[in-house]
């Protein structure tokens, strides 16, 4: 940490470096000197905490996650998220404490934490802060970790049985052209209706991006919140300002939100209706 | 405070020997493969991490050579394709290669090859489908794949039958 604060250096922390790397390949960025995290013990750590919840150490690597069957149990959005991160030879390395600090908009598990409304703990000079996922994305590769600042864990929540997650990539393990990620819920006391939902697109905006509106339409629709999909679809492609590159114009990313939105959600609802008790 | 060091002594084991040696803290583990210990079959194609040639297996799991420092295996196991290459002749995986037509110029293949031996370990009877997967983060600059994934599926197919396994 002592070295982080120093003023004299130029540093980068570097965790599996997955993303680092290659741009320190291309010059993209020159830090005079690295801090590699991982010999530092228990930050690869996945914990089950109290809450129904889990705790996960900034160090674990994808496909650590994607396998844990304490992730895959108690929040099974986040497993399938990173089944989708990268290659097998990516997931054997990159970390979510590195996916998230690197804030690629296009990136799954940032829009899962921002879905499952996660908390982060940051380490610093000035001590521990916590953070929630949807405070910490700021922008294009922008986080509110400061200089001097590692994420060292993430808080999960216990997760709603009703999730959804939907992407389209033009080759299996790419970055996504567009995604969303889906969670439903009822409230405990109520007949069994939608009561809750959060809806977060990614490579869709300059973050991941919440679908307020759509959220909005889907808890206020009643007893048959299917028949709202269609409408809550069109309500996050308005949400949208994505990117238009050589990869996909801007209203391609925008229509496939839309088609996204209303898979996820189905998905999520047919995943929620199977967990209903009875 | 730790001071940063430019240089550092790192000892590991490639392809079953042990080794010890100095290295610069920025020597990236493909170059120390091919340049300090001479096996170049481990390929540099991109230097980014998007090309899949340099792939190696560490501590079992495939990773890509580029993207890691050579200080970072201190203590770790790396198997590159001169490892999975048997003393005398070629592997299953690799007369696949040949007998399927998958090799083309070859800068791809050691990195082809190390990817579908850790697919066939822990999948013996991958599907098409499962197998383009596993080779997702692999380019074949000839565009070969379709012999490609033919030749994993032969291969597997041999293995299975060499094993007496039928499923």
């Amino acid at each position: 940490m002592d070295l982080l604060a120093s003023a004299d250096h130029d540093v980068k922390i570097l965790a599996g470096g997955q993303s680092l790397v290659p741009m320190l390949n291309l010059r993209l960025v020159r830090p005079a000197v690295l801090i590699d995290l991982n010999g530092v013990p228990g930050l690869g750590r996945i914990a089950p905490s109290a809450d129904n919840g889990l705790t996960i150490g900034a160090l674990v690597r994808h496909a650590a996650l994607a396998d844990s069957v304490a992730v895959i149990e108690r929040a099974p959005l986040l497993a399938e998220a990173a089944r989708h991160v990268g290659h097998p030879a990516i997931r054997h390395r990159g970390t979510l404490g590195g996916s998230l600090a690197h804030a690629d908009p296009a990136a799954e598990l940032p829009a899962a934490l921002v879905a499952l409304g996660a908390e982060f703990v940051l380490h610093g000079p000035r001590g521990p802060r916590t953070i929630q996922a949807s405070e910490f994305f700021r922008g294009l590769m922008t986080t509110a970790l400061a200089p001097d600042e590692i994420l060292v864990e993430i808080h999960v929540p216990p997760e709603s049985p009703g999730w959804g997650f939907a992407e389209v990539v033009r080759r299996a393990g790419d970055f996504a052209l567009a995604g969303v990620v889906a969670l439903v819920g009822w409230a405990p006391e109520s007949s069994g209706r939608c009561e809750s939902a959060r809806l977060v697109g990614f490579g869709v905006g300059d973050r991941p991006v919440r679908f307020a509106a759509a959220e909005e339409i889907l808890t206020s629709a009643g007893g048959d919140p299917s028949a709202a999909v269609a409408q809550a679809a069109s309500a996050a492609a308005e949400a949208c300002d994505p990117p238009d590159d050589v990869h996909a114009s801007a209203e391609y990313r925008r229509h496939l939100a839309a088609v996204l939105t209303e898979d996820a959600v189905s998905q999520a609802l047919t995943r929620l209706d199977g967990a209903r008790p009875p | 405070m730790i001071a940063p060091a430019e240089r550092l002594s790192i000892r590991l084991t490639v392809n079953g020997r042990v080794i010890e040696r100095e290295v610069a803290a920025r020597r990236s583990l493909a170059d120390f493969l091919r340049e300090d210990l001479g096996l170049t079959g481990t390929h540099v194609g991109c230097e980014h991490g998007v090309c899949g040639a340099c792939t190696v297996l560490v501590d079992g799991e495939s990773a890509r050579s580029c993207l890691l420092f050579a200080v970072q295996l201190d203590g770790a196991t790396v198997t590159t394709i001169e490892g999975l290459t048997p003393p005398e002749g070629l592997s299953p995986l690799q007369q696949a290669f040949c007998a399927a037509h998958a090799m083309q110029c070859g800068f791809c293949t050691p990195g082809m090859i190390v990817a579908t031996t850790e697919l066939l370990l822990t999948n013996p009877a991958p599907s098409p489908r499962e197998i383009r997967e596993a080779l997702g983060g692999h380019l074949c600059m000839c565009t070969g794949y379709v012999n490609i994934v033919k030749a994993v599926a032969q291969a597997a197919a041999a293995l299975r039958g060499s094993t007496g396994e039928t499923s």
